[in-house]
């Protein structure tokens, strides 16, 4: 054994031989993000300052004028068609986050209650829409909400909406098809955070005369912290950035950022446009990411 | 006191069951439906699905699908698992760096990552003729969505490992490339399994990441599936819908099944 010989997993190795071991296993994966992930998205950050030419060609004018555009002040002076796009997106996120924490916690809890053989049952039942696709449970809520469907029909008859109205398409029924598509991403998170819960503390909490409430908020809660988190950021990020829900289920009236940016590299061809889109978006996710993240530190989320 | 609670919550899990089947079953059930338009029920059929056979544009995105996921999924399981493994192992520096990285993509939206692929192949193809969109753009695409996935499930199985058993291989003669191969590699390989299914079913499902990087003659089903919904559903794609549905049971089962030997 050489001076520079260390014992690593109970193998003799030298620094340069493990180094060389550490480059081979890393090297590809890192190598490849870099080129398709890093560089692209720098890409993207570089053309969001350019400007569009003629023919939707990109010229080289740096400029501000798509951020300038995104926040309200056009070439035609102010329209807020792009602020209230980033506001309804980040309104639709977090929305979504919240309405599957309300149906994710009493199913979690229904979960963790089952005696064994169940509760794999309940959870693989769970699982099952999560991998089926979104693009599909999407589609089918147009049929289930379409004008006659039975839905529609008890809308009708309950008075909530016309009789020559349906519920689709609109701002419900993307809110409807969003927790249904996503309920999944909260409750696997949850429902592992609820099946550690030491029942104890909201034992005590009780003893001590707290109400329902009270137990909840202080025995309970506290406990499935990080369960929550991680659901709420589950939920959020995609949710924020969808584009096929709102554009097969909403009208114009509901268009997101993701369709904004899906229409300027589509039929819109302002690239430098959506790119600054895409970023701001990006921004969206991230800043909703360090929201979410920011009271637990990293002791619950060691992969932010 | 706690009957009535527990009734209740029985009542709201079975509600949010139907909410979550739902669609599922709609699609399912007017698969089999006579009726072309209707939103009735008249009838039990499988003509739907006899007419997918006939469909050459949808056993066309059937294979283009499956290519695709074959491909990306054996790349990115390959990188997947290295970088997994090299996080678990290695101290170096720069590995905060690299674990960040790794964990990004993730969380980026994934039309961010789809337009920022689509920008950066159009540059390069100005540049040097090449990454024509297709399949090839599309593959290069998925790996890159897959590999952080891989990654995870991989590096997740190894932190569940026991270090002494690696110790014992070399302490009973054998060396580093016996110890990967007959220890190391047979342990970790129900993670890369699963990591791999999640890459496939990924891939499988994924719209907006193709939509994006995808050429003439590249549609898969995802797609095509999008441009039947835009142009108004007709019953053939509820058939060609159940049958990804009946795809993506099998592979859940597959995945939990994996896990569950996994953890055994």
């Amino acid at each position: 054994m050489t001076s520079q010989s260390q014992i690593h997993r109970g193998e003799a190795i030298t620094r340069g031989r493990l180094s060389i071991r550490a480059a081979a296993s890393l090297g590809p994966g890192f190598i490849w993000l870099i080129l398709f992930f890093l560089i692209p998205l720098g890409i993207i950050a570089a053309m969001s300052f350019l400007s569009r030419g003629e023919d939707g060609t990109v010229d080289r004018p740096l400029t501000l004028e798509n951020y300038r555009r995104l926040a309200g002040f056009g070439l035609l002076g102010f329209d807020p068609l792009y602020p209230i796009i980033l506001f309804r997106s980040f309104v639709l996120g977090s929305g979504t986050a919240m309405l599957c924490l309300t149906a994710g916690l009493p199913l979690a809890f229904f979960i963790a209650k089952l005696s064994k053989p169940f509760k794999q049952l309940a959870l693989t039942l769970v699982v099952i829409p999560f991998w089926t696709n979104l693009l599909i449970r999407t589609y089918a809520w147009q049929m289930l909400l379409g004008p006659g469907s039975w839905i529609t029909q008890l809308a009708v008859w309950l008075r909530v909406i016309g009789p020559d109205e349906a519920l689709y398409p609109g701002t419900f029924a993307v809110y409807l098809c969003m927790v249904c598509d996503f309920l999944p991403f909260m409750v696997l998170p949850l429902y592992a955070s609820v099946e550690k819960l030491d029942w104890s503390m909201a034992e005590a909490a009780m003893d001590l005369g707290a109400n329902r409430f009270q137990v909840f908020r202080h025995g309970v809660l506290p406990q499935i912290q990080p369960g929550v988190i991680a659901g709420l950021i589950l939920v959020f990020l995609p949710a924020t950035g969808q584009f096929v829900i709102p554009d097969l289920l909403g009208g114009a009236k509901t268009a997101m950022l993701g369709n904004a940016i899906q229409q300027q590299f589509g039929p819109g061809l302002d690239w430098p446009f959506g790119s600054a889109v895409a970023l701001v978006s990006l921004a969206v996710a991230l800043a909703g990411l360090w929201l979410f993240t920011r009271k637990t530190a990293d002791q619950n989320l060691e992969i932010v | 006191m706690v009957s009535t609670h527990s009734r209740w919550l029985y009542g709201v899990a079975a509600l949010l069951y139907a909410f979550l089947y739902a669609p599922i079953a709609v699609v399912i059930v007017f698969s089999f439906n006579t009726s072309r338009h209707g939103l009735g029920w008249q009838g039990f059929t499988w003509q739907w699905y006899r007419a997918l056979l006939d469909n050459s544009q949808a056993l066309e995105a059937a294979k283009n699908t499956l290519a695709l996921a074959i491909c990306s999924t054996l790349i990115a399981t390959a990188i997947g698992t290295a970088a997994g493994f090299g996080l678990s192992r290695y101290e170096i520096p720069g590995r905060r760096f690299f674990s960040r990285l790794l964990y990004l993509p993730v969380f980026v939206p994934d039309i961010v990552m789809a337009v920022s692929l689509l920008l950066f192949f159009s540059i390069i193809r100005q540049w040097l003729g090449l990454f024509q969109l297709g399949l090839t753009t599309m593959i290069f695409a998925h790996v890159t969505f897959q590999i952080p996935f891989v990654a995870i499930v991989v590096r997740s199985r190894l932190a569940g490992l026991d270090p002494a058993l690696e110790e014992a291989a070399h302490d009973l003669g054998a060396n580093a490339w016996q110890t990967f191969w007959r220890v190391t590699f047979p342990l970790m390989l129900p993670g890369v399994m699963a990591g791999g299914m999640l890459a496939f079913t990924l891939s499988l499902d994924d719209f907006v990441v193709s939509f994006f990087t995808s050429g003439p003659g590249s549609t898969t089903l995802p797609i095509l599936i999008y441009a039947s919904v835009k142009r108004g559903l007709t019953p053939d794609i509820h058939a060609l819908s159940t049958l990804i549905v009946l795809v993506s049971l099998l592979a859940t089962l597959t995945v939990a099944l994996l896990q569950r030997r996994g953890r055994a």
